[in-house]
């Protein structure tokens, strides 16, 4: 839904008048990402649109960053933000490691995050989801909203399309699935929020996170559970 | 062991030819003439040790003003001897450790790195012309809330920080340390109940040996982190302290009599 008066302020390739906090011509992640800890693993999704207003800067980008061994972030908001958190963080952690001689925990992941979050919230736009495995806490991830809270969650979904599928997700989510319904959730999910979303589309990014390793999947836009072609 | 410095010991940026920094030698015996500090890692747990041969009548005695024990943060603690105004300050810095640490990562800090930055700054100021270096040890006990396992450190003056299953330092440490070997730790811990009893009984086997402690009173400062505590660093309770000293005189009268059995027998 656009207002009349957001449609006459709005111009060709910019995001500026819709996301007050993305400047101009800055290039938007608006977004799906979600996160799902199951028993035997974290499934990570992402949908891949990078948008400039109305202009898709990036049809297939990756937006789940890896941090660590077994910790990846979801990004949405402004692309340079989080890109520039992620690797401020990325670089913390193989410092921690360093000096502590362990895997960082997803907690510290979190942590280091939001405090840059919350240092610099007025002049930030980024919504991220920190998800993996650690030794000492298993499987879980975080949600990092956009005024810096860090909340531990059972589920997380972020980004602009996330609004859409809260319902999906609240009804399908059990707490003993496993990766691999998880993986099955998370792919017809995103699809319903690029179905409905215009700042989300593309390609369905998924990694699914365990101790003894991570696979990085995708599902083509032409392939999707749900969509045009799909209805 | 009295090597003259001829020299070389006037800063602690000068090395002697034998490859020594006297100024730091000087510092740890600051720490040798001072009160018997004692820990011990047991199985379910970490108890650490401080025996405090009263000052005098005047002064405020246990924990009131003169406390050698300190809470460095919830999961960690830590008994310090030698020079204790120098003690203090490592105290004190330790806590901005423990504080920055958890600031900075969101958990509690790790005991190895506690104790490493400890080390890393004890050390930085046997390397100053301009400084001196401090002329206190630290015994550290905490809890790893990552890996749940406790860990026992202790820092020296030249800045080394090392992990132990027993440790002794301070005034009698070579018989402490004996009494502690013989405990077998390394091979089968104890339990921190039992650790209590132990410390309890060196501490007091030293203060009778030294002829100097003739019919003064010992006060025992005790302090463990374990089960019982839910992993936080507390004070043993004083009647928990009382009963171990009782134990531990009845096992030194009875080892008495065994020893002067054996010399009218030999």
């Amino acid at each position: 839904m656009i207002s009349s008066r957001a449609s006459q302020q709005h111009q060709m390739g910019s995001a500026h008048a819709d996301y007050p906090g993305l400047k101009e011509n800055e290039v938007s992640t608006g977004t799906t990402i979600m996160a799902i800890p199951m028993a035997d693993g974290v499934v990570v999704g992402a949908d891949s649109r990078v948008s400039t207003g109305s202009y898709v800067a990036n049809r297939v980008s990756d937006k789940i960053s890896q941090l660590s061994k077994h910790i990846f972030c979801c990004r949405s908001g402004s692309a340079a933000d989080t890109q520039a958190l992620t690797d401020y963080v990325k670089f913390y952690l193989q410092n921690l490691s360093v000096e502590t001689g362990r895997e960082p925990t997803v907690k510290t992941a979190a942590h280091l995050m939001r405090k840059m979050c919350y240092g610099n919230k007025e002049r930030l736009l980024a919504g991220v989801i920190i998800a993996g495995w650690d030794a000492a806490d298993g499987f879980s991830c975080y949600q990092i909203p956009l005024g810096a809270t860090c909340l531990k969650v059972p589920f997380a979904l972020s980004g602009s399309g996330s609004g859409y599928i809260y319902g999906l997700v609240d009804s399908e989510y059990r707490p003993d699935m496993t990766c691999d319904e998880g993986r099955v959730l998370v792919k017809k999910a995103i699809s319903h929020a690029m179905a409905r979303d215009g700042s989300s589309g593309g390609i369905i990014r998924t990694v699914v996170i365990k101790p003894t390793g991570n696979d990085r999947d995708y599902t083509a836009g032409n392939a999707l559970p749900f969509g045009p072609t799909g209805y | 062991m009295a090597s003259s410095g001829s020299g070389y010991d006037l800063s602690s940026s000068t090395f002697s030819p034998d490859g020594r920094i006297f100024q730091v030698e000087y510092a740890s015996k600051a720490v040798e003439n001072s009160g018997t500090v004692i820990g011990i890692k047991a199985s379910d747990g970490i108890v650490l040790g401080v025996s405090k041969p009263l000052l005098h009548k005047m002064v405020v005695a246990t924990t009131g003003s003169y406390k050698r024990i300190h809470n460095i943060d919830v999961h960690a603690g830590m008994a310090s001897t030698g020079f204790l105004p120098d003690a203090r300050v490592l105290v004190g810095r330790a806590i901005d450790e423990a504080v920055d640490w958890q600031d900075n990562f969101g958990g509690k800090v790790p005991p190895h790195i506690l104790a490493d930055r400890l080390g890393h700054y004890v050390h930085y100021f046997t390397l100053h012309g301009a400084l001196r270096p401090f002329g206190a040890s630290c015994v550290m006990g905490a809890f790893d809330q990552e890996e749940k396992k406790y860990g026992l450190y202790m820092v020296e003056p030249n800045g080394v920080a090392y992990s132990y299953f027993g440790v002794a330092t301070g005034k009698g440490k070579q018989a402490a340390k004996t009494e502690l070997e013989k405990l077998n730790l390394h091979k089968e811990p104890c339990t921190s109940a039992d650790a209590v009893k132990h410390i309890a009984k060196i501490l007091t086997l030293l203060h009778h040996e030294n002829k100097d402690n003739e019919g003064k009173p010992l006060e025992l400062e005790i302090s463990w982190i374990c089960e019982a505590t839910g992993q936080k660093h507390a004070g043993v309770p004083k009647d928990t302290i009382a009963a171990a000293v009782t134990w531990a005189n009845e096992q030194l009268d009875e080892e008495e009599e065994d020893d002067d059995e054996e010399m009218e027998e030999g």
